[in-house]
């Protein structure tokens, strides 16, 4: 038991979600355990599909319920388990404690309603202080972040609706939306998916920009490896609902381990060299009827027995650096005999 | 400014449509079969006096002909006098238009109040006990028809427990109140007469809410599918996870847009509960519009069937009119877009 430990910001510990659909359970999330620091950025990367942002709904607790359950896991925010929290403490949590911005910036914005009118009660909401407040006082408030995501003409803005805007400016409404609420933790959904490359490129700035300035600790979702590379300072990748690599990014970038972290690297192309980017064969596996053990033998090139037996744990290959994968077992030549045997 | 070039031009429309609609009704009731001077006289009239009601009737001039007599009559608010009752029917009209418009009226604030109501629920608790109940309930309401509705309260209420009065607009005894507006409610509160207003009230609720079942079930199922639907959209789950409060995410962001589609359809059976409302009219024996131009049809009563078809197209129109407007209030997409395009 070590004090002196950095405090943990939000540590989550084999957290389930499960979906009761028509046809039986999909078993989406599977034990996923992470932890975000303060003050740290955190990237998570995996294909489409794979449970990240469902890990973050559910640790917003804003996953529908049903379909949606959570039949384990713990999600420490401060010390605290979101999970056991009564909905007007977890009320309190979302906003100030942590905010969100989604994939698609035209479908979170409310199309009938004003700029100034969704922003409005999330300042309102987000300070104990805000409560009391006037419209005026409010209005004058709403300002602030939209200048801050460097929108010109705020106050006109303020009174436009979504469809007035282009994408670019609604992904920034979004940003500064989310972090109006000053929060404590930004969970950013694949920011600038939806928008064309250049318009991207200038969001993930800000965005970067503005978490520096404003101290805010990051768990950015993104599918582009470059922009984990720029931002973040460790990266967890996951794949069919299970983390399996966590490392700081440069040495991610430097020696991924998991097979499946390198099939990754690899479907990237590459500037220099030619030839096609290398994929990944196969598809996701189903969530109904997951693989049983580690849910990538499927598609593994270095599959073993043991991997169709047992899920692997995270194992230790240096500081920081761990991977979900047998091969890095202490036992990984045992198990690769076995295999031949 | 805007909201009134709107205005002018749906009104400059509807006159197209009102028109046209006038054409059709005038057609049709001229090419019904049967002379309606001689259903007017009765069989046992002597034939020169049937010639003269048709030589008054303008029946021998060509159609055009009749037509013209006949619009300029209906512009001045003339529809001739019925062939049934000899009663002037622009004055039957304004007799019973109010009756039906007050049951109407109340009949779409309560299908209006409780449809969006239940519809909520039944979103809010999607999939459970609450919501099936509510489901089948309202498909229960939509396949059963108003009339069956109005003899089972009629039952249980009128006779069984008798809380409330079977027929008419007012019991014996009651004075009515003096006519201001035509309907029962407002006019006795204008006169002050409370005991009136009280039992015009309770003369009202059945027939009211017989009328109202089916198309709150529509409405709840309206309003169900279309907040269970927006309930997964990004900008709900957006509005949570800035930690607004449930209510505001419910009661404003979560309702307003869930509106739209129930507007229209509330608008819809409003102006069509007018003529729908025969049956349970006849059977609380109330005297409306819809019982009156039913009649009038039953007794091939041209001049009444043709004023009571205007009647109900300037209601559907107006009540299209309304529609856009409260939609056009409630989504700034439409009302850009209208803008856009002027």
């Amino acid at each position: 038991m070590s004090l002196s430990a950095p405090p943990r910001l939000l540590e989550v510990k084999d957290l389930s979600v499960h979906f009761k659909v028509y046809s039986g359970v999909l078993k989406v999330l599977d034990g996923v355990t992470f932890s975000v620091d303060a003050g740290e950025k955190v990237g998570l990367v995996g294909e489409t599909g794979c449970g990240k942002t469902t890990t973050m709904k559910a640790i917003l607790r804003i996953l529908p319920i049903p379909p949606a359950v959570v039949p384990r896991g713990e999600i420490l925010f401060q010390g605290e388990d979101l999970l056991r929290m009564r909905p007007d403490q977890m009320r309190q949590v979302r906003g100030p404690g942590i905010s969100m911005v989604f994939q698609d910036p035209t479908a979170s914005l409310n199309p009938v309603f004003t700029i100034g009118e969704q922003l409005g009660p999330v300042i309102r909401y987000s300070a104990p202080e805000n409560r009391g407040l006037s419209r005026r006082q409010i209005r004058q408030k709403a300002l602030i972040p939209l200048q801050d995501v460097a929108l010109a003409d705020p106050e006109r803005l303020l009174d436009a609706y979504p469809i007035q805007l282009s994408g670019g400016m609604r992904q920034r409404v979004c940003i500064g939306m989310a972090l109006a609420t000053n929060p404590e933790l930004l969970i950013a959904d694949e920011p600038g998916t939806s928008l064309d490359v250049t318009i991207q490129d200038q969001v993930i700035r800000l965005l970067g920009e503005l978490v520096e300035r404003k101290r805010t600790s990051v768990i950015l979702i993104t599918h582009s490896l470059g922009v984990v590379r720029e931002m973040t300072d460790r990266v967890y990748v996951m794949y069919a609902g299970n983390m399996v690599e966590v490392a700081p990014t440069r040495r991610l970038f430097a020696n991924p381990l998991h097979p499946y972290t390198r099939g990754l690297m690899e479907a990237v192309p590459k500037l220099t060299g030619g030839g096609m980017a290398m994929g990944i064969p196969g598809r996701l596996p189903s969530y109904q009827h997951p693989p049983s053990g580690c849910r990538f033998h499927t598609r593994c090139p270095h599959v073993m027995p043991v991997c169709r037996r047992e899920k692997p744990p995270f194992f230790q290959a240096e500081a920081g650096h761990q991977a979900a994968c047998f091969l890095y077992s202490p036992e990984a030549e045992r198990h690769r005999n076995e295999a031949q045997a | 400014m805007r909201l009134l070039a709107f205005l002018a031009r749906r009104i400059y429309q509807s006159i197209f449509v009102l028109l046209g609609l006038s054409v059709l009704i005038f057609i049709i009731a001229r090419i019904l079969p049967g002379d309606p001077a001689r259903t007017a006289l009765g069989a046992r009239a002597p034939q020169w006096v049937v010639e003269r009601l048709r030589e008054d009737m303008h029946l021998n001039d060509p159609v055009p002909v009749q037509y013209v007599y006949w619009l300029r009559g209906a512009l001045g608010g003339d529809f001739g006098i019925s062939l049934v009752t000899r009663r002037d029917v622009a004055n039957d009209i304004i007799e019973f238009f109010p009756a039906s418009f007050e049951l109407v009226l109340l009949a779409g604030i309560i299908s209006g109040v409780a449809g969006i109501g239940l519809g909520t629920l039944s979103a809010r608790h999607k999939d459970t006990w609450v919501d099936n109940v509510v489901r089948i309930l309202s498909y229960m309401g939509v396949v059963t028809p108003a009339f069956v509705f109005a003899i089972i309260l009629l039952l249980i209420f009128g006779l069984a427990l008798g809380w409330l009065p079977a027929i008419g607009r007012l019991s014996d005894g009651i004075p009515a109140p003096p006519t201001v507006t035509g309907l029962m409610t407002v006019d006795a509160l204008l006169a002050g007469q409370l005991a009136t207003f009280w039992d015009a009230l309770k003369h009202l609720i059945m027939p009211a809410v017989a009328l109202a079942l089916g198309a709150l079930s529509q409405e709840a199922r309206i309003t169900r599918a279309t907040m269970a639907d927006n309930l997964s959209k990004d900008y709900i789950a957006t509005a949570r996870s800035l930690g607004i409060p449930e209510r505001i995410v419910m009661g404003r962001f979560l309702l307003k847009p869930s509106l739209i589609p129930t507007v229209s359809i509330l608008g819809l059976d409003f102006a069509g509960s007018f003529s729908n409302a025969f049956l349970v009219e006849l059977i609380f024996n109330w005297p409306g519009l819809s019982r009156y131009g039913m009649n009038a049809m039953l007794r091939k009563d041209l001049n009444a069937i043709s004023a009571v078809i205007l009647v109900l197209g300037v209601i559907f129109i107006t009540v299209n009119i309304v529609v856009d407007l409260v939609v056009g209030g409630l989504d700034p997409r439409i009302r850009l877009r209208a803008a856009r395009s002027e």
